[in-house]
């Protein structure tokens, strides 16, 4: 058993954050309420703490640099990313007190909601990593994906020689069922793991979604087998399609799996560097406002 | 009649080559009209092994410190100007070679050798040098017209030059069947086995070719129990035919080419025939000739790879000084300078060659080796003289005297390194384990056979005293040496027994009766996965670990729950009281143990004094540990899978925890920016059990498989264990070959990465941390082998393991797989 990113170096970085919170509450609770000036980011404290949560956001965006840095001796990167999961959480709580939830139309505000929607992605990115990564390798067990891809193409040939023995309106339908397989397809249909595979029976063309359509009209077919070979040889398209299904969701999970772990970068990283303009907008507002 | 010589010269390869050089050298001085020598090559080109290279080659003029003294041209370059080169040579010297001129077989003495051809032609020889290679010959078909032709081939160099033909593929074996599935992309191909099945060949080929025989669309055939009965040359119509007697009688495949994978027969049984003594049974023996390359067979000259010199340079050196040395000249050897720079810090005035004599004969084992075999052995080591005084030496290795100063420690406990001690004057200080009792070594002595044998890191340091002086010679050549020479290996051994005895158990018995012990004590050798006892057996001697790792498991499950390395005691408690074997020992890996039965084991243990409670102590933390692991089985199922990943023998191996991989292949491109943009990583490939991964990379093993033979010597051990490869790799595919877990491969160098802004921007190149392409970067670059060097240069350690995100990689050796598996 090896420490994950949130119980890394016995939860170092927890305590770092909780004493940030602390320290920023103490910091927010400090300022005068006498109604003369709001607590806000025009206190001192409001400035320490808008300076502190502007530190915090560019610190955490140089992870992506860390990340990236492979000959750094600077600590391991998961040490980096636990104390960036920890250190994004304190930070909503720090920007939150140099705001005092005064919002309005306006750049400050946009600076806000983008880094919320960063931490937001950030607390996703953080579930995935944590309980995806069994499912994967469960979905595989033991074996490496590309032995399953293998097993897929050799299955698929024994099936298509197999099928050339039937009639010509079995092999019809299997090499269709073949063809029309699909595995992969837009990013969208990966991570919603769809299956757009079709059959085509008779003229039409079938939703075949986990093979399904196929399995069932072969089985249909096993009873009404006029002679004993083509019994035998639908039996073993069955079979082999029971298979097949099998394999096809193993990969299909994969792909999904995989893409989920993936995906969320995608929305974590473009509005990282949304959010860093809109930090530098607002902090050279603030000043020239002044 | 059959022509008579005054040198045969058999095999033209740069040995030979250089050899028939120089004899005609002797001819053009003696001015004689015929030539006085022959040199018979077995192919139809010179130069067989050479010609073997992948085409492009860029062949190196290793070793570098040795200077090239032959009539023939040789420097580092393309494989193709090399031949060119000496093509060339050969004609400007009207050199007497004699193509497809394969010897058989060898008889007669001195004066009157008789050399029989093996088309039958006979010819005669007062002196013979051997210099065939050890690339042996291929098995041929042994039916008439069999000889390699176009129509007839024993290898095949690139299959995609045949098409549309018809192919007959004879053999069985993994190049049989690679050939025939290759051949049968474009052609039709029946494959010949002698069997009803494909048993020799690897997992991955035997499916290949069965499926491949098994899939209509493929036109590849297969013919079973079937012997070759003889063959037809292809006439006018350009189709000949293979006869074949099957199991339902003789058939006649008509083909246009057979292509003949029958293995090679090594040189070994064809250099015996001729009379030839090689003392030990090991494979890798050469054979024993003296200082002017002359075997027991007076008049019989062995040279270049044959005799053990891997390197074309020595090969050619050798081939010059052999015919000198016949014509009875004295030259002085090639590496004459060398041997006296080894010896030139040392207090002496003697010529190097006396100085050579007298250490031969002050080390009693070495006073039997064969003096070639010697001088190597001095010329490869390193000579160190303790000096009041001087300062510590520097790791480079230049072949000159070493001076250190007095008390300067050789060796410390838990340092990785191999080399082998002679101490041929002053003393040493020696620990035979951390903490033990220090000994003091002698002139003639030798220490350091531990780590040697068990590729352990040292057990216990060593310190030479004042003025002395020591031969340190690397593992490589020690197991040449060993290899060669039972009697050296026997006393190595020997002495290893006493002092393994001495080291596990203190005791204070005296030398002469740990001797009498020792020398009743035979090593058991054990591969992988064999058993060395069995659950519920009697049991009647233990088993000291000499090399390799035992694996004890429980139950019959498979679940290992306990696992020992070397210098470690297994199945005690059968002479300690309690005969019936609690659980199964098997060997992880290939395993040395030297078995200790009860009477030799009271003798020691009986003089043991204050160290048998310590003794006491081990054995009840094994039973504890053995009892812990087996009530949790899922942890002992995981040892196991790591053990039947050979992991028994690594010091360093990447495993990945696949409950926190996210699959973000950072460990691989860290490793890629950090080795000159060649990932030495392969996250995904391996085998995996319960959440456990084992990547495929290097493991950093005891006794690594891949330095075994290296010819240049480019793999090396650091102190801290990590095994690497140098510059002075030339890409011969040897460490590829003989490492079992494809942790090594032949890269071409990387092209440069472009800047990141020309790659932004145009699109130039290979981004940070793309992977590149197999292709060369440029037109003189060349393959070298690659491997993971465990970041030994980066400061912060492994960067696989410093890159991944989530923490799911760790780097470690078995000894720490219990914690591993352990719970939180
Ligand atoms: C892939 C590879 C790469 C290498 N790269 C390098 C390198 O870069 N630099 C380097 O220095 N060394 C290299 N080596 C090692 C080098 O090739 C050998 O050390 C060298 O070829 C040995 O020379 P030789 O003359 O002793 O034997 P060989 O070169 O093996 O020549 C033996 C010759 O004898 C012939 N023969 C065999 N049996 C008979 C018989 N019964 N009758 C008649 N003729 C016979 C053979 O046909 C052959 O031509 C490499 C080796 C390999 C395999
Ligand atoms: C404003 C706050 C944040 C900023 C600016 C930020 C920025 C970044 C950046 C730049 C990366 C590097 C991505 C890459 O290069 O691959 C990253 C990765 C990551 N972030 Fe954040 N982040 C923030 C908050 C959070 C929070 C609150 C969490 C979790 C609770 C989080 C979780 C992660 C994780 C898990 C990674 C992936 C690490 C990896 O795969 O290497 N982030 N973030």
């Amino acid at each position: 058993m090896l420490p994950n990113i949130v119980s890394y170096a016995r939860f170092r970085y927890l305590w770092l954050a909780l004493l940030l919170i602390a320290a920023s509450m103490a910091l927010y609770f400090s300022q005068a309420t006498d109604g003369a000036q709001p607590r806000n980011g025009g206190t001192w404290q409001g400035y320490t703490l808008g300076t502190l949560g502007a530190l915090l956001i560019v610190w955490l965006s140089l992870l992506g640099v860390r990340k990236r840095s492979y000959r750094s001796a600077m600590g391991r990167v998961q040490g980096w990313t636990s104390a960036h999961v920890y250190l994004g959480l304190a930070l909503l709580v720090v920007a939150t007190l140099h705001c005092a939830l005064q919002f309005g139309l306006n750049v400050h505000t946009l600076a806000y909601v983008l880094m919320c929607l960063v931490v937001l992605s950030g607390i996703y990115g953080l579930y995935v990593y944590l309980a995806l990564p069994g499912s994967l390798a469960a979905n595989n067990a033991g074996r490496d994906i590309a032995a399953s891809s293998r097993e897929l193409e050799d299955i698929d040939r024994q099936i298509s020689r197999l099928a050339a023995r039937g009639d010509a309106d079995l092999s019809a339908v299997v090499d269709s069922a073949l063809e029309l397989t699909r595995l992969g397809g837009t990013t969208w249909t990966v991570l919603r793991g769809r299956d757009r595979s079709r059959v085509r029976v008779g003229s039409t063309a079938v939703d075949n979604r986990d093979q399904s359509a196929v399995i069932a009209h072969l089985a249909s077919r096993v009873p009404r087998a006029s002679r004993r070979r083509e019994a035998e040889l639908l039996n073993e398209l069955l079979d082999m399609f029971g298979r097949r299904q099998v394999l096809l969701r193993r990969l299909r999970r994969d792909a999904r799996l995989r893409g989920l772990m993936q995906i969320w970068l995608f929305f974590h990283i473009p509005l990282t560097v949304a959010l860093l303009f809109a930090l530098v907008v607002h902090v050279l507002s603030v000043f020239i406002y002044w | 009649m059959s022509r008579s010589y005054h040198t045969a010269i058999i095999g033209g390869g740069p040995a030979g080559l250089s050899a028939a050089g120089r004899a005609a050298a002797y001819d053009r001085e003696a001015g004689v009209a015929e030539p006085s020598y022959v040199l018979l090559e077995g192919h139809s080109t010179f130069a067989k092994t050479i010609q073997k290279y992948q085409k492009g080659k860029h062949v190196m003029a290793e070793p570098g410190f040795l200077n090239l003294r032959s009539p023939m041209p040789f420097e580092a370059g393309r494989r193709e100007d090399i031949l060119g080169a000496w093509q060339e040579r050969l004609q400007g010297e009207g050199i007497h070679i004699r193509y497809n001129a394969e010897v058989a077989d060898i008889s007669g003495t001195q004066g009157d050798f008789l050399i029989r051809l093996a088309g039958g032609e006979e010819l005669y020889a007062e002196n013979v040098v051997l210099s065939i290679g050890t690339q042996g010959n291929p098995r041929t078909l042994g039916v008439d017209g069999d000889a390699e032709s176009e129509f007839v081939l024993y290898t095949l160099d690139d299959a995609d030059a045949y098409r549309g033909e018809s192919i007959v593929v004879v053999g069985a074996g993994d190049a049989a069947i690679e050939n025939a599935i290759a051949l049968a992309k474009q052609n039709r191909v029946t494959i010949v086995n002698r069997r009803g099945e494909f048993s020799r060949a690897k997992d991955g080929n035997l499916s290949a070719i069965l499926a491949a025989i098994n899939d209509p669309d493929i036109p590849l055939s297969c013919l079973y129990e079937s012997h070759v009965a003889g063959l037809e040359l292809p006439g006018d119509e350009g189709e000949g035919a293979l006869l074949l007697k099957t199991p339902s009688g003789e058939t006649r495949v008509a083909c246009h080419r057979i292509i003949a994978r029958l293995g090679t027969i090594p040189p070994r049984k064809f250099v015996e025939s001729c009379g030839i003594k090689i003392s030990s049974p090991h494979l890798d023996a050469v054979p024993e000739v003296d200082r002017k390359y002359q075997s027991n067979v007076p008049g019989l000259y062995v040279i270049g790879a044959l005799g053990g010199y891997p390197l074309i340079k020595q090969a050619m050196n050798q081939g010059y000084e052999v015919v000198d040395f016949i014509h009875g000249r004295e030259t002085r050897p090639a590496d004459y300078e060398l041997l006296a720079s080894q010896f030139a810090g040392l207090p002496y005035a003697m010529d190097p060659e006396d100085v050579l004599d007298l250490y031969q004969q002050r080390v009693p084992m070495f006073r039997r080796m064969n003096p070639l075999a010697f001088r190597e052995l001095i010329i490869e080591s390193r000579i160190l003289f303790s000096e009041e005084g001087a300062s510590v030496p520097g790791s480079t290795r230049e072949r000159e005297t070493v001076h250190v100063p007095a008390d300067y420690t050789l060796y410390r406990n838990g340092e990785y390194s191999s080399s082998f001690y002679t101490l041929v004057e002053g003393s040493v200080q020696l620990q035979l384990e951390q903490d033990g009792p220090w000994h003091t070594l002698s002139p003639g002595q030798f220490f350091g056979e531990m780590s040697l044998i068990s590729g352990r890191p040292r057990e216990g340091s060593a310190i030479v005293k004042r003025d002395s002086i020591l031969i340190e010679t690397p593992r490589r050549i020690m197991v040449k040496v060993m290899n060669s020479n039972e009697e050296i290996r026997e006393g190595i051994d020997r002495v290893f027994i006493m002092r393994a005895l001495l080291a596990a158990f203190r005791t204070g018995i005296p030398l002469d009766e740990l001797g009498e012990i020792a020398a009743g004590i035979t090593p058991k050798t054990f591969e992988a996965g064999d058993l060395i006892y069995r659950e519920g057996e009697q049991g009647e001697e233990l088993h000291l670990i000499r090399r390799g790792r035992v694996a004890l498991s429980k139950g019959g499950d498979g679940s290992v729950v306990n696992q020992l390395h070397s210098g470690e005691l297994v199945g005690q408690m059968a002479l300690m009281g309690a005969p019936t074997r609690r659980e199964t020992a098997s060997a992880a890996v290939r395993t040395e143990t030297l078995p200790i039965r009860q009477p030799e084991f009271l003798r020691l243990v009986g003089q043991s004094g204050d160290y048998l409670p310590v003794l006491q102590q081990r054995l009840s933390d094994n039973l504890l540990q053995i009892n812990a692991m087996a009530s949790r089985s899922e942890a002992a199922r995981t040892v196991n899978f790591l053990m039947q990943e050979g992991m028994g023998e690594a010091t360093n191996a990447l495993l990945i925890d696949e409950s926190l991989c996210i699959g973000c292949d950072n460990c691989e491109r860290a490793c890629a920016e950090t080795h000159g943009g060649i990932s030495r990583l392969n996250r995904r490939e391996g085998a995996s059990h319960n959440q456990w991964h084992v990547a495929t990379t290097c493991r950093h093993c005891e006794l690594p498989h891949c330095m075994k033979d290296c010819p240049t010597d480019a793999i090396r051990r650091s102190a801290d264990g990590e095994v690497f490869i140098t510059d002075a790799c030339i890409g011969c595919g040897n460490c590829e070959t003989h490492c079992p877990y494809d942790a090594i491969s032949l890269r071409y160098p990387a092209a440069k990465k472009p800047g990141l802004l020309s790659w932004l921007l145009f699109g130039a190149g290979d981004g940070p941390g793309d992977v590149h392409s197999a292709s060369p970067a440029d037109a003189n670059s060349r393959k070298t082998a690659v491997k993971c060097d465990a970041c030994r240069d980066l400061p912060g350690g492994h960067a696989c393991v410093r890159a991944c995100p989530t923490g799911a990689a760790i780097r470690l050796g078995p000894d720490r797989f219990t914690e591993l598996v352990s719970v939180l």
